[in-house]
């Protein structure tokens, strides 16, 4: 066992334990986009950053890959935390302004306005779908395509790969596509106000079959 | 080819090589590398053989084809020993003048000498200022050595190192020696080589698997002292990858380098062959029974490929992305086992450590940077090369004594060190001791060793914009902050540059860059801000010209400039009428000519083209 203090809470989780886990198992809430329970922890939203202090000094680290060490102390939700968290939700939006997921982490998080260019991709490259595809559905038919600022979800020379089972795994997980945010128009890149109230309807006993939900809701059995 | 089996009959073969050598044999060396390639050295090369034989001399004269001399500014250099007469910016047109004159008549070709600012003549190699002042231990044997020759490098005492390690030292006897040394990593991080190797040797590894990786994957732009090193001594980079594995005992070495680098991968190829066909690598390793071998991986190209998590993910087959260090490579690397990647200048740098003692090398540097670096000296510089210095010199030797200063008297403004995601150092820091901790104190980095000079025709703005540019492109595009967040910063610098900027704008880059450096997955992401932040730190004034003034003081930027002709000034030649593409300039002969500013485009042809400074810019 691992024992390290978060928020000034002492706790002690057994090795090899993310910091995203621990803080989460002691009901500490840690936004994540890329992050998923049965996937490999990836990195790559960099939301879930908390601060690392070492001595004097402290470091933003992503807690999804950061594994728990003894005597660490972290801190989930200081000003420094918050503000870089802020911008990050603020780059996500505009890369991605109609996803409700987001525009509600930007609700809470108090980010009333997209500093930057809207550049509209309704992807965040979490890559939640392409580890999905390839470690739950041990298929591997989406992967990543061009580096940088073209780097996009695709399949093999944009054709059906063989691979795909029409699962729809990929839709289902997607945090983006997943609800769609109803706003008609943004201002300042968020929406400022839900429209998307009404409770996306899913069967009475939801039996986990992978079929895509969309921003027009389960089609229920 | 005989197949050494141990240090003694090594020993014995390098005095056969240096015994069949007369030392006072003429010989000619031609310096070609990348540089002097494109000066075409290989004509030159043709052209002392050919001259040679149809004087009949080709038993007398020896011509060598070196590496990198470094002094690329002057290049085709050709060196004549025994004399080491220096000849620079040498034609093929010149080869049967230097033998005539400098072979047969021992007599000097004055034209193609050095000459130093009073008019005076420089007849050896080492005596001219570039190199005057340059401590040239890593880099200097290049221009002894045909890299395509391994009895070159045994005859400069090459794998000598080698038989020390591995006959008379432990393994943990040389981790000791290249940790008191001070060793740090070349390629920008400056970890401690001794500490890396010791980590690694001690990592648990199932069956003993544990890789050695020489990162050769160099793409920084104006940077090439890797690719000089690998084209010009690659055995070198051998010999110090064999002792490197030796100490951590590792039987695997990759040498992973770019695609782009077509005559480092010939020349180490070679290099690679010749060293197995001596038994310097390979089984059984000169009778020691330690063996070990290296191959060599081409990259495609990818600049986030040089960052070690992403360059191993490459050289497994997967996409060259990274990956979160909180484990090591030295724990957990290529293939999940135990690797230790170092850069070729690192790699260089470990013979010297072994054959000179650590107490040498420790006594060059500074107290926590010790030995020396090269650079590559590029940018708005007269003399462009390649420099190697001992760490803690100042800029300014660097800039003015090697580089000989900004070229037509211009005044130098600052140096972009440490590659594109390096900062700017201003040139009121220019007697800043260049080291490690320094550079990043200054808020610039130590990087691969990249310095691009710049003048006071260069935009800040436009500088940053360029880098940022670069670093976008290359981003791998897995994490948001670096892939989102540049591509936004590079979207409020082409605002800036367009005049379209905002008085807000420069506080949302300083913002948006601390947290792209905060929260980036890899060191390409943390350290991307650093152009930009450095700029707005000691050229703040230039970005609120541009934002508030809508002004560029450089006269760069074209949105923000306008061409006109000096009336004073304006011969009315015609020549910047004929220079426009945009047939913007109209006049007639002899009169003042005028520039339509409906049509300009700001394309500055006219400006280089005018002999009486007549465009002005403003």
């Amino acid at each position: 066992m691992v024992e390290l203090t978060i928020d000034g809470i002492k706790t002690s989780v057994p090795e090899g334990t993310t910091v995203l886990e621990a803080a989460r198992e002691m009901g500490i809430i840690i936004p994540a986009l890329c992050y998923h329970p049965g996937l490999t922890p990836y990195g790559a939203c960099r939301v879930c950053i908390v601060e690392v202090v070492k001595g004097s000094q402290s470091l933003l680290e992503a807690s999804c890959t950061l594994p728990v060490a003894q005597g660490q102390t972290i801190i989930t939700s200081s000003a420094k935390v918050s503000q870089a968290r802020k911008v990050i939700i603020e780059l996500l939006l505009a890369a991605c302004p109609n996803s409700k997921t987001l525009q509600d982490l930007a609700a809470s998080m108090g980010v009333n306005r997209v500093r930057f260019k809207i550049k509209d991709k309704n992807c965040i490259l979490c890559g939640l779908c392409v580890r999905y595809c390839k470690e739950q559905m041990q298929s591997g038919g989406i992967g990543f395509v061009g580096r940088g600022t073209s780097r996009r979800v695709a399949t093999a020379f944009g054709e059906t790969p063989e691979e795909c089972r029409n699962c729809n795994g990929c839709e289902w997980i997607c945090p983006v596509c997943e609800r769609a945010c109803m706003a008609g128009s943004l201002t300042d890149g968020v929406c400022g106000r839900c429209l998307n109230l009404a409770p996306v309807e899913t069967c009475p006993v939801c039996t986990h079959c992978s079929e895509a939900v969309g921003s027009s809701g389960h089609r229920v059995y | 080819m005989k197949r050494l089996r141990s240090a003694t009959e090594l020993e014995g073969f390098r005095q056969e090589i240096l015994a069949a050598r007369d030392p006072n044999k003429p010989c000619v060396t031609i310096c070609s590398g990348t540089g002097c390639h494109a000066y075409s050295c290989e004509r030159v090369s043709q052209a002392f053989t050919k001259e040679l034989k149809s004087r009949g001399l080709q038993g007398e004269v020896d011509v060598r084809r070196t590496g990198c001399h470094g002094y690329c500014e002057r290049g085709t250099i050709v060196v004549i020993f025994p004399e080491e007469i220096c000849y620079l910016r040498v034609q093929p047109e010149d080869v049967p003048e230097i033998i005539a004159t400098t072979l047969i008549e021992k007599k000097l070709v004055d034209r193609l000498l050095y000459q130093d600012e009073e008019g005076q003549k420089i007849v050896h190699e080492g005596e001219i200022p570039f190199y005057k002042h340059q401590e040239r231990t890593v880099f200097g044997s290049n221009r002894f050595i045909d890299p395509r020759s391994i009895e070159d490098y045994l005859a400069v005492g090459g794998y000598s190192a080698l038989a020390k390690a591995l006959c008379s030292m432990q393994p943990e006897e040389i981790i000791g020696e290249i940790k008191r040394s001070g060793l740090r990593g070349r390629g920008g991080g400056g970890f401690p080589t001794g500490m890396k190797w010791e980590s690694c040797r001690n990592a648990p590894s199932p069956a003993g698997v544990r890789y050695i990786i020489c990162n050769a994957d160099e793409g920084d732009p104006g940077a090439y002292m890797d690719r000089s090193l690998l084209e010009g001594n690659p055995h070198s980079i051998i010999e110090g990858m064999i002792i490197g594995a030796c100490a951590i005992e590792s039987h695997h070495g990759y040498v992973y380098v770019r695609h782009e680098y077509p005559l480092a991968v010939e020349n180490l190829g070679i290099a690679l062959e010749q060293a197995r066909e001596y038994g310097l690598l390979g089984e059984d390793i000169l009778g020691s029974g330690f063996d070990f071998d290296i191959k060599i991986s081409r990259g495609g190209g990818a600049f986030i490929c040089g960052e070690s998590t992403a360059l191993m993910a490459s050289l497994e087959g997967r996409i060259g992305e990274p990956r979160a260090k909180h484990i090591h490579t030295v724990i957990n690397g290529l293939h999940g086992r135990p690797t230790n990647l170092n850069n070729v200048e690192t790699w260089a740098n470990v013979p010297l450590i072994i054959n000179h003692g650590a107490d040498w090398y420790s006594q060059i540097g500074t107290a926590n940077s010790k030995g020396t670096k090269i650079f590559s000296l590029v940018g708005r510089i007269n003399n462009t090369g390649l420099v190697e210095v001992p760490m803690g010199i100042t800029l300014r030797e660097i800039i003015f004594d090697i580089g000989g200063g900004i070229p037509e008297g211009r005044k130098f403004k600052a140096v972009q060190t440490g590659g594109p995601s390096g900062g700017c150092i201003p040139e009121s820091l220019v007697d800043l001791p260049v080291d490690f901790d320094r550079l990043v104190e200054a808020g610039s980095m130590m990087g691969s060793g990249g310095m691009i000079v710049m003048d006071e025709t260069t935009c800040m703005v436009d500088l940053a914009k360029y880098f940022v540019k670069f670093l976008t492109e290359e981003s791998c595009g897995k994490c948001v902050p670096c892939r989102e967040g540049l591509d936004r910063m590079l979207d409020i610098l082409t605002d800036i540059t367009e005049g379209q900027g905002k008085p807000s704008d420069i506080e949302l880059l300083e913002e948006l860059g601390d947290v792209i450096r905060g929260t980036s997955l890899c060191a390409l992401g943390s350290t991307a801000p650093n152009p930009v932040l450095s700029t707005i730190k000691y050229f703040r004034d230039e970005y609120e010209a541009h934002v508030n003034e809508k002004r560029c003081p450089a006269g760069v930027c074209k949105a923000l400039i306008t061409f006109s002709i000096d009336e004073e000034k304006c011969t009315g030649c015609g020549v910047c009428i004929k220079s426009c593409p945009q047939m913007a300039i109209s006049g007639e002969k002899k009169k003042l000519h005028t520039i339509d500013q409906e049509k300009c485009i700001a394309c500055g042809l006219c400006r280089d083209a005018c002999k009486f400074e007549a465009v002005i810019v403003s």
